[in-house]
């Protein structure tokens, strides 16, 4: 640690050692030196040229801006209560916080008597540091960093006796037994992570898609006719009928199922559509995956007249028209297709699963590029 | 206040000290750390901000644990706020609102603890940059640079767990952009993400555990290694900039005792009262606006907290032209590289840096006085390119916003930052390392002729001349601080003109050239007495050229 005791100025405590250090306010305030005063003692803890005083004038006038700083933090201190108080939380009839403009309102007015209570104190106390209190320049000697050699070769020797004498060197038995006995209960935490989690498998690959299941808006519980759809280039958020109408689906379920279902002109799709995507549309309806297969945004923006669909988070881009393949952006593969067809009700309906795993890519997805 | 003569200490703080000291022995350390020297310079208050804001964001940190309720069971909404009553939303959103709209105080505790996270981790990179350009992290304090870097980079991981836990609309897109980072990484992507979500995303589970991470684990390695920070500080005690009296040896400053503390203080006041005045002028992060988040729905525009742009960015920027499979698997470096690699480049540079250089200079003396920027240019010019890279990043991670206000093509804003993230660190480190060897070339002027004093005399013979003054001597020393810097510790050449049998191989023939390249441009300030240059006749050709050469 530091070693600048040596600048221990005999006229201020070296007398009395104990009781000064501990807890005894220093002479530094108001304190004439050398520099400012030379008829004056000095009184300071510090050398007296390492100490520049400021003139009683100075101090006094310090002492009275602080002061007042103080008394402006106490007051905005009391405003912070009276604020506090005059908005009731959801009371009746009381203007309250539960509103969104009395909130703000209650939000400045606490904000800003705290603030103006904490501003005023660093004032003050700064006022104090700056006029008050004399401009240190003190010296203190760093530390000589490496130990003496004597001292290294003391502590060297030391330790290697004692490790000797520990048997921890010379008893390799002992030693590597321990080690071995440490190994295992190293890893015990590891393994006790494991049941934070079911494995993986193959749960990401499929979804609760299957054919005849019909869809409906999100957000509600309504079917979807291939009617519904009439207008090129109209584009529906959609997922498929909850079997449990009460609870709806899961979240997980929503994050996987989620759908765009887009209504195109069948002459529009392009040569990288195969016959297969094809079969999967129902009259220019043509379905896919809206999570982002980059890293699982839901690609929301459609623009019916480049017919690309975009993911706001980092605008991956996928030609609806193409099989949804990437034409932008660092998506690694297109997004999933669900083959869609239309029931005897002429509600659209799935005909099977996803045509890839969806959500963001993971390394056995087992995808092309 | 006025009165002049030490006052005896009083009783009452007498028996304290005495009850203190009967068992802890402590006059002598006390006094000695009551003594301890802070060097005077604005600079070295970064670090206290980033000192103070953390304590602010523990203190109203457990004021938010009070009613928040790390849950991701279902709830319909029936608090104060009217427009998401009846709303079916997260126990976690819920709470939220409830600390908005039905604690009072709770919406400024809450926007304080935004605040003061955004500047927390602001002031650790300022703080950061302020330690790299001056050399600060140089032997002995490198190793409280490493600890700094594994601050930062927890700060950050802690600031994205802390933004996660509403379960407004943009935080839960977050977790969904973190679980499909996870998701890529080969062989064990799909493990992580199953075992930190429970299952798939965004099962019941991952609230809590973040919840858990976020005021537990974190939190406490993060006050241990700031303790330890701190500690470490403390004994090496701070470095300084080269001045008067200002050595190797020494160090010159405030006392702890009483200056540095009133000062400190009033700081810490300061640094409480811009965030809280943030906290109550400045709306942050308006949950309520937001809505509850659902894996189905998005707005567009959507930006997180500033210390993650640079991932956001890095992410939309890089393409997915090198992605490729191995045997069937892909290996999806459009998602490794910005999302894991360029973090590990940042941090991994960050860490390696101190010993990098060391390496490259061979220089392994102790230093307590701070380099100026300039006179370590190739240092300076590696920091403004990281910086460079670093904002481009950043920026790119409003590129949608950037678009939409200037009105440019969307792709065009990507292709302008793909081709920027190469070249604007290039041009920065180009740029920064000539602007300090011109300030280098300017110091040894200085110190040779004086400064230009603005007085203008004509010679006998009709000629107009500046007149230069001398440099006072605190400027003299500042200055002088530029020798010494060509540092060779060994020669890799002996007397006998035979090299080294380190150098000859070919880790030292690569050493010997980076340490040539770190150094060679640097103007040499060998054998430069102050003012000794002709004062009258400065500026010709000639002399110009001479200070050039070295």
């Amino acid at each position: 640690m530091t070693d600048n005791t040596n600048h221990h100025d005999a006229a201020s405590g070296a007398d009395e050692p104990r009781e000064r250090v501990i807890g005894t306010p220093s002479a530094a305030d108001g304190a004439a030196t050398a520099t400012g005063d030379p008829h004056r003692r000095h009184e300071g803890p510090y050398p007296a040229e390492e100490t520049h005083t400021r003139s009683e004038e100075t101090q006094r006038k310090g002492e009275r801006i602080a002061a007042l700083w103080f008394l402006i933090a106490f007051l905005a201190g009391v405003g912070f209560f009276v604020s506090y108080f005059s908005f009731p939380p959801n009371a009746d009839g009381d203007p309250s916080v539960a509103d969104p403009g009395i909130a703000q309102l209650a939000n400045v007015l606490l904000g800003g008597t705290l603030t103006l209570s904490l501003f005023a104190i660093g004032a003050g106390m700064t006022v104090w540091a700056r006029q008050v209190l004399p401009h240190y320049e003190v010296s203190s000697p760093y530390d000589e960093l490496p130990s003496s050699k004597e001292e290294k070769g003391s502590f060297s020797e030391f330790f290697m006796r004692g490790a000797n004498e520990s048997g921890f060197t010379k008893r390799p038995l002992m030693r590597r037994t321990l080690l071995l006995a440490m190994a295992p209960l190293g890893l015990a935490p590891i393994v006790l992570l494991r049941d934070t989690g079911p494995l993986p498998k193959d749960t990401l690959k499929s979804t609760t898609w299957e054919d005849g299941l019909h869809m409906v808006v999100e957000g509600t519980d309504r079917r979807i006719t291939a009617a519904d759809l009439d207008e090129v280039g109209s584009m529906v958020t959609a997922l498929p009928e909850s079997h449990d109408p009460e609870h709806g689906l899961s979240m997980n379920e929503q994050a996987k199922t989620v759908i765009l279902l887009i209504k195109m002109d069948p002459q529009d799709f392009g040569p990288d559509m195969t016959q297969q995507q094809l079969d999967w549309t129902h009259d220019g309806i043509v379905a896919y995956s809206k999570i982002c297969t980059h890293v699982g945004c839901p690609a929301a923006l459609y623009e019916r007249t480049t017919h690309r669909i975009l993911c706001p988070c980092h605008q991956s881009t996928f030609d609806a028209a193409n099989g949804a393949e990437v034409v932008f952006g660092p998506a690694h593969r297109p997004l999933p297709q669900l083959p869609v067809r239309v029931d005897d009700e002429g509600y659209l309906v799935a005909a099977g699963d996803f045509s890839a795993p969806v959500g963001p890519t993971f390394w056995d997805a087992g995808v092309e590029d | 206040m006025s009165d002049n003569q030490a006052p005896p200490a009083p009783k009452a703080l007498r028996g304290v000290g005495n009850f203190i000291d009967d068992r802890f022995h402590l006059a002598k350390t006390g006094e000695k750390n009551l003594r301890k020297v802070f060097p005077n310079h604005w600079s070295f208050m970064l670090g206290e901000i980033a000192l103070y804001s953390f304590i602010i964001l523990l203190l109203t940190g457990v004021f938010l644990t009070l009613w928040f309720n790390p849950s991701m069971a279902h709830t319909v909404y029936d608090g104060s706020y009217e427009r998401l009553r009846g709303v079916g939303m997260s126990e976690a959103y819920a709470s939220t609102l409830h600390i908005t709209f039905d604690v009072r105080g709770g919406l400024l505790i809450r926007q304080i603890h935004h605040w003061a996270a955004l500047i927390f981790v602001a002031s650790l990179v300022i703080h950061m940059l302020r330690v790299f350009f001056t050399g600060a992290f140089r032997k002995p304090r490198e190793i409280n640079w490493l600890i700094g870097v594994a601050i930062f980079t927890l700060a950050i991981v802690e600031g994205l767990f802390g933004y996660s836990l509403p379960d407004d609309l943009p935080s839960g897109m977050g977790v969904r952009i973190f679980q499909g980072v996870l998701l890529s990484i080969p062989l064990i992507g799909t493990y992580l993400s199953f075992f930190m979500f429970g299952g798939e995303f965004p099962g019941e589970m991952i609230i809590p555990r973040l919840y858990m991470l976020h005021i537990l684990l974190i939190p406490g390695i993060l006050l241990a290694l700031i303790a330890a920070h701190f500690m470490i500080l403390w004994h090496q005690k701070h470095t300084q900039y080269p001045g008067k009296g200002r050595t190797e040896k020494k160090v010159v400053g405030t006392p702890m005792f009483p200056a540095f503390a009133i000062k400190a203080g009033g700081f810490f006041f300061f640094t409480f009262a811009v965030i809280t005045g943030l906290a109550g002028f400045v709306q942050i992060n308006p949950i309520h606006l937001f809505g509850p988040f659902t894996p189905t729905s998005i707005t567009s525009g959507l930006q997180p907290d500033w210390y993650m742009g640079f991932l956001e960015g890095s992410l939309r920027m890089f393409p997915n032209w090198f992605d490729f499979d191995i045997g069937g698997y892909a290996i999806i470096t459009g998602v490794l590289v910005p999302g894991l690699g360029f973090m590990g480049l940042l941090f991994g540079g960050l860490a390696a840096w101190p010993f990098v250089e060391a390496w490259i200079t061979g220089d392994r003396r102790v230093h307590n006085v701070a380099d100026r920027p300039r006179n370590a240019p190739v240092r300076t010019a590696f920091g403004v390119a990281g910086i460079t890279f670093y904002g481009v990043c950043w920026l790119a991670g409003s590129n949608d916003i950037l678009s939409h206000v200037f009105q440019i093509n969307l792709y065009a804003t990507t292709w302008f930052f793909r081709i920027f993230l190469i070249l604007g660190p290039i041009l920065a480190f180009i740029i920064a390392k000539r602007i300090c060897l011109g300030l280098q070339r300017r110091d040894r002027e200085t110190l040779e002729h004086g400064y230009e004093s603005g007085t203008i005399t004509q010679l006998p013979g009709g000629e107009f001349v500046e007149v230069h003054k001398k440099s006072s001597g605190e400027t003299v020393h500042v200055l002088e601080s530029a020798k010494g810097k060509d540092y060779t510790p060994e020669p890799t050449v002996d007397a006998n003109g035979v090299e080294s049998p380190a150098s000859r191989k070919p880790m030292g023939r690569l050493r010997s050239r980076l340490a040539h390249w770190y150094t060679k441009d640097n103007v040499s300030f060998d054998g430069v007495e102050p003012h000794t240059g002709h004062h009258l006749h400065h500026g010709t050709h000639a002399e110009k050229e001479k200070v050039g050469q070295h």
